[in-house]
């Protein structure tokens, strides 16, 4: 089941969408700032996608998307934003966000997001352990 | 903004110096070379005219004494026999006359009683008594003399040399009639201008040659002024006028036969100094035109830098209010945007709260299902709810976009979409002025690489002029975009009063505005004009009094382009701000 990391200050909006995205089977976790978030991902180690707001008190959306991709290169994370921070956005996706979207957004939009996004952490996952599976397979001279 | 009247006096105070600082130099060497030319001048008809009367005193001064010499030769070197005799006489008259023509008209011998005893010439004048003539008492007391001109017993004039010698102890005077016309014509020979007359005057004012003009009413007052100069042997020259003569002369005079005779020369002054009058007058006429020219050059010139300083302190004044309209509008747009942005949130949350209805209403109708009326009514609401949120957030969309600064950031656009966007953010405005907004869009238009920002300014500010245009009467505008051979056409017509045929050939320079006072600033076209440009493009316009204005923009297709080309290569390398937007469109994110 994919884990979803929601990072917003508005914290009803952070609520709902939780509420929504659980409902469509995703399991949610939810936090308030930018620090809030990288301390759930510390705590977590299965979180596969961040929704993370661009305009945040505190540690700005950029500047966390920054740490978790440092940290967690494997999480994908998809920007969400109000139209003011367009450019922010695609700043963020140079630093390795895997899409952006615009707030308020498509349910059914975002949800695509999450899957595709989800798509490739896995498929990410799967080189990598193969990639060991071989790397393992070498050492041992077969 | 000065006033009408601070340009004049600038104007007034402009010409009248330029005219001071010409003019003061001007007269200034005018008067000193006129000074300078005119004495030089007089000094040299002075010295010309004392040079040639000079000379001619000379002349007539040696004419007398050779006269006399000759007589005293004959009375010194031919005997006394021949001389008395009439008949030799008669011989020696001819041999003279031989030398010198007719100068000499008769020969008479005279006893020292004054009686005549010999005489060879023209008339009778044989015994004529002379012991009452002046002459002969004057040959008696000096021995020889040459005497005053006189009518004598011939009634013809004339005058004598008369020298006294001695045979035997007893006197005689051999005298000489000399031809009076001979003697006139070497005076007369001094001829300078137009005017300049000489005659010989003896100290009583008699005339001793006839001068050409009548000038005998002067002779009083020349006598005066000789009498005042007696004692000089120079030739005396006075350019005042004296007492007794009308008129401005020169005079010249000089003393001739020791002081007995003056010859006088007399020229007016008018034409002694002609030459001078002429140069004067021509310098007059230089001078003056050389002013009027001045005046005229420096009231166009003056006008001219005034007009000038005029329209740039108007332009000065339209920058000024730009700048402070600039500000306001960008402090208007950054408050515009941050609302829009805070907006935004509560509205996000507004749709998710519906969205999150929408969910628990699906599973409340798995559990306990409510009737379909309901159920639709409740779908209505939500939808509602969605739609009017969505409304809300194309409005600060569009409101973001407008406020936020121009990006000049080519991307892939679609003009259609842009036109729609400029048309919707105006409807509000052109539904109050009356205006409808006709959009006539070729659905087929190719995507081109602009700056959207650019050319959403472009789009806007002719709008904005059309429903300006329109303003007070309404009115239909119309945007039309379609393919041609030159690339994109757009149009942007309204069927407003159109545009005067003189203001057209201005309309995209800077700062020209037909707009009333703080409406228009002027700058908008001429932007719009500098934004086509730099993407190669065109804009035109055309007007028809009464019916309406027609701006058309031409844009250069991506493949008809040099700057896309070369922009293009710059982005590859080191941007994806132009890539990233249309992956997203591609995955219908926007």
């Amino acid at each position: 089941m994919t884990q979803v990391l929601l990072v917003d200050d508005e914290q009803i909006f952070v609520n709902t969408m939780g509420k929504r995205l659980s409902k469509r089977g995703l399991t949610v976790t939810k936090s308030f700032s930018g620090e809030d978030g990288l301390a759930v991902l510390e705590e977590n180690h299965h979180v596969d996608v961040v929704v993370l707001d661009v305009k945040m008190p505190g540690l700005d959306g950029i500047e966390t998307l920054c740490r978790i991709k440092s940290k967690y290169p494997l999480v994908e994370v998809i920007m969400l934003t109000g139209h003011g921070t367009v450019e922010t956005a695609i700043d963020g996706m140079k630093e390795g966000a895997f899409d952006y979207l615009l707030k308020p957004c498509d349910m059914d939009e975002l949800m695509g997001k999450i899957n595709d996004a989800a798509t490739r952490k896995s498929q990410a996952e799967f080189k990598i352990n193969e990639a060991k599976a071989n790397l393992i397979a070498l050492r041992r001279g077969d | 903004m000065f006033d009408i009247s601070y340009y004049r006096s600038l104007t007034r105070s402009m010409i009248i110096s330029v005219v001071l600082v010409s003019f003061a130099p001007l007269i200034l060497i005018s008067t000193i070379v006129s000074y300078k030319f005119q004495t030089a001048y007089h000094q040299k008809v002075i010295d010309h005219l004392e040079v040639v009367v000079e000379k001619h005193k000379q002349i007539i001064d040696s004419f007398l004494n050779e006269r006399l010499a000759e007589i005293q030769i004959l009375t010194d070197s031919i005997p006394f026999s021949h001389i008395r005799d009439e008949n030799k006489l008669e011989l020696l008259l001819s041999d003279l006359q031989k030398f010198h023509g007719g100068m000499f008209v008769d020969l008479g011998l005279i006893r020292h009683d004054g009686t005549q005893v010999a005489y060879a010439g023209p008339f009778k004048l044989d015994y004529a008594d002379y012991s009452n003539a002046p002459w002969f008492q004057e040959v008696l007391l000096k021995k020889s003399n040459i005497s005053d001109v006189f009518m004598g017993l011939r009634e013809i004039p004339h005058f004598i040399v008369g020298v006294l010698f001695d045979v035997n102890g007893e006197k005689w005077i051999l005298r000489a009639t000399i031809d009076f016309v001979t003697f006139n014509q070497l005076v007369e020979n001094i001829r300078i201008g137009r005017t300049g007359l000489s005659f010989i005057i003896n100290r009583t004012g008699k005339f001793q040659t006839q001068p050409r003009l009548d000038v005998s009413s002067e002779i009083p007052a020349i006598l005066n002024l000789i009498a005042s100069q007696t004692g000089q042997e120079k030739v005396n020259i006075t350019d005042v006028r004296p007492r007794g003569i009308e008129r401005d002369v020169i005079i010249a005079s000089t003393p001739l036969k020791n002081n007995e005779w003056t010859l006088v020369f007399l020229q007016e002054q008018k034409d002694a100094f002609s030459s001078l009058h002429e140069a004067r007058n021509l310098a007059m006429v230089v001078f003056l035109l050389g002013g009027v020219s001045i005046v005229i050059v420096a009231s166009w010139r003056s006008r001219r830098i005034v007009t000038q300083i005029r329209q740039t302190d108007h332009e000065k004044d339209m920058l000024n209010k730009q700048v402070i309209k600039s500000g306001k509008l960008a402090t208007v747009g950054e408050l515009a945007a941050g609302i829009a942005h805070e907006i935004n949130n509560p509205v996000a949350i507004i749709v998710e709260e519906s969205g999150w209805i929408s969910d628990i209403l699906e599973d409340i109708q798995e559990k306990d299902p409510i009737s379909v009326e309901d159920r639709s009514e409740i779908d209505n609401s939500l939808e509602q709810i969605r739609t009017q949120g969505v409304r809300c957030k194309e409005i600060t969309h569009k409101l973001l976009s407008f406020a936020r600064k121009t990006d000049s950031t080519v991307k892939a656009v679609q003009l259609n979409d842009l036109i729609g966007e400029m048309a919707d953010l105006s409807e509000q405005r052109a539904r109050i002025a009356n205006v409808e907004i006709i959009q006539k869009l070729d659905p087929n238009l190719p995507g081109i690489t602009a700056s959207p920002s650019e050319i959403q300014q472009v789009l806007l500010n002719l709008i904005n002029n059309a429903v300006d245009a329109l303003e007070g009467t309404g009115g239909v505008l119309t945007i039309t975009s379609h393919t041609t051979a030159d690339g994109l056409n757009i149009q942007v017509q309204d069927t407003g009063h159109g545009i005067p045929q003189e203001d057209l050939t201005r309309i995209f320079d800077p700062f020209f505005t037909t707009k009333p006072v703080g409406k228009g600033t002027g700058l908008g076209l001429s932007i719009c004009y500098g934004i086509v440009n730099k993407m190669e493009g065109d804009i035109t316009v055309s007007s028809v009094i009464g019916e309406g204005t027609t701006f058309t923009i031409t844009l250069p297709l991506d493949s008809m382009r040099t700057i896309h080309k070369s922009n293009a290569k710059k982005q590859d390398s080191n941007s994806q701000t132009t890539e990233r937007p249309s992956k997203n469109k591609e995955g219908g994110g926007l």
